[in-house]
């Protein structure tokens, strides 16, 4: 994936939430966990290809993040930014179009 | 090749980069329902966004808000422990003073429902609150490290359940709060399952549609609670559909003579009768369900502990007016 999505967001989160507190406390900027990289956490990362894929979107429903989004032909593009490696979308795969794979620094 | 269209939106109400666990399953239901709940109100209301979401304290609120970010795209609140149904309760009156369309979701973990929130529970759902709770079912305190709740399952490891010379672990059966729930007399109860994710997102746009309160039950397996591999969650959450553990059921308007019961695959032969399952014959054994997870290890010691858990689901399923029998 060449640019997050979630670019934008990250950018507003760390510019506003960085000064100072809000008054009371209050959180206001929704969806402001994209700040946190949890593809740090990751041991085992899934490997994907396309040829196989047949589009059942099981991946896509199944993964908790979620760090798989459809991209405009709705295949399923991975975020490794926030994929934790659960490797449930390589488990439920009809196809093993996923595969996961050893982390690699 | 002529390409379907994804099953469901992709309007994302629960972002990335929160704290569950990696294979949380909850954190699937929070996905799916809040999409659920997206589509139901565009097709109700023509406007996705017109729901608000009430929160129990429990897992999916601790590691959706850690402060100061949250996950939600949705609004939300984040009460104690016992009051997500009367919050919700509240912000149904708001909005209906207000002149404001669409539903409150009311989420709580099986702690916060069947123990703790189950007097607000019952209140909302007598005062005919125009609410949908959403009872997420990991079957033990998670958040706070693993204790027994109510809706424990019989013969299950927990921190406070400890198996032994003397124990079996949990030793009394499971509590149902969906049965609790349908005896209110409600338009909508039903139970779920992420194994079965399109029968979910069915029940929750239902649930989101009817006039008046429902609730759904879905199970939602815990990595770290069940002592299970990340990657069987769904595996193992669908296992306990077909070995008969967890029955998929609807009942509307506390029609208990009609309970709709979805059928469990996996092989099991459904026996219909004027529409109506009479009878289920499992071919999945439950040890099947039993091995994958670290907490029910000790039951394999005690052959008539896994006796003992099959009589139990048997009786589960006679008050849901079916005869099961299990491999």
């Amino acid at each position: 994936m060449a640019e997050s999505p979630f670019k934008m967001e990250i950018e507003r989160v760390e510019k506003e939430y960085s000064e100072k507190m809000t008054p009371g406390a209050v959180v206001y900027i929704p969806g402001s966990s994209v700040v946190n990289k949890t593809g740090s956490w990751r041991v085992f990362m899934p490997e994907f290809s396309r040829d196989k894929c047949v589009r059942c979107y099981l991946c896509y429903i199944y993964c908790p993040e979620p760090a798989i989004y459809l991209d405009e032909e709705n295949y399923p593009v991975f975020d490794y930014d926030y994929c934790k490696g659960c490797g449930i979308c390589a488990n439920e795969c009809p196809t093993k179009a996923i595969v996961m794979v050893r982390e690699t620094k | 090749m002529a390409v379907r269209k994804p099953p469901i939106t992709t309007r994302e109400y629960w972002a990335p980069g929160h704290a569950a666990c990696a294979g949380c399953g909850p954190a699937i239901v929070m996905k799916l329902a809040t999409k659920a709940f997206s589509e139901a109100m565009e097709e109700k209301y023509g406007n996705p966004d017109a729901f608000a979401i009430a929160h129990a304290t429990g897992c999916m609120e601790v590691v959706s808000a850690v402060f100061p970010y949250t996950a939600w795209k949705a609004p939300w609140v984040h009460v104690a422990f016992e009051n997500a149904a009367a919050a919700a309760s509240g912000v149904d009156a708001a909005w209906k003073k207000l002149g404001r369309k669409g539903k409150i979701l009311a989420i709580g973990g099986d702690g916060g429902t069947a123990d703790i929130g189950m007097q607000a529970l019952s209140g909302m759902l007598e005062r005919w609150h125009n609410v949908v709770y959403l009872m997420y079912d990991n079957e033990a305190y998670m958040n706070t490290g693993i204790q027994r709740s109510s809706s424990t399952p019989y013969g299950a490891w927990t921190t406070t359940s400890p198996p032994g010379k003397y124990s079996i672990g949990e030793d009394k059966p499971k509590k149902w709060v969906a049965l609790i729930a349908a005896a209110h007399l409600v338009p909508y109860v039903a139970t779920a399952n992420i194994g079965n994710p399109y029968d979910f997102v069915r029940k929750m746009k239902k649930a989101a549609k009817v006039d008046g309160p429902a609730f759904v039950q879905v199970l939602a397996p815990c990595v770290p609670g069940w002592r299970t591999p990340p990657e069987k969650t769904v595996e193992i959450a669908r296992l306990a559909i077909e070995t008969g553990v967890w029955p998929l059921f609807e009942i509307e308007n506390g029609d208990f003579h009609n309970i709709k019961i979805q059928s469990p695959g996996g092989g099991a032969k459904v026996k219909r009768e004027g529409g109506k399952v009479v009878a289920i014959e499992f071919k999945k054994p439950i040890e099947e369900y039993l091995k994958l997870q670290g907490r029910f290890k000790h039951l394999f010691k005690k052959p008539e502990a896994i006796q003992v858990m099959k009589d139990q689901i048997k009786a589960m399923w006679k008050v849901l007016g079916v005869e099961v029998t299990l491999p």
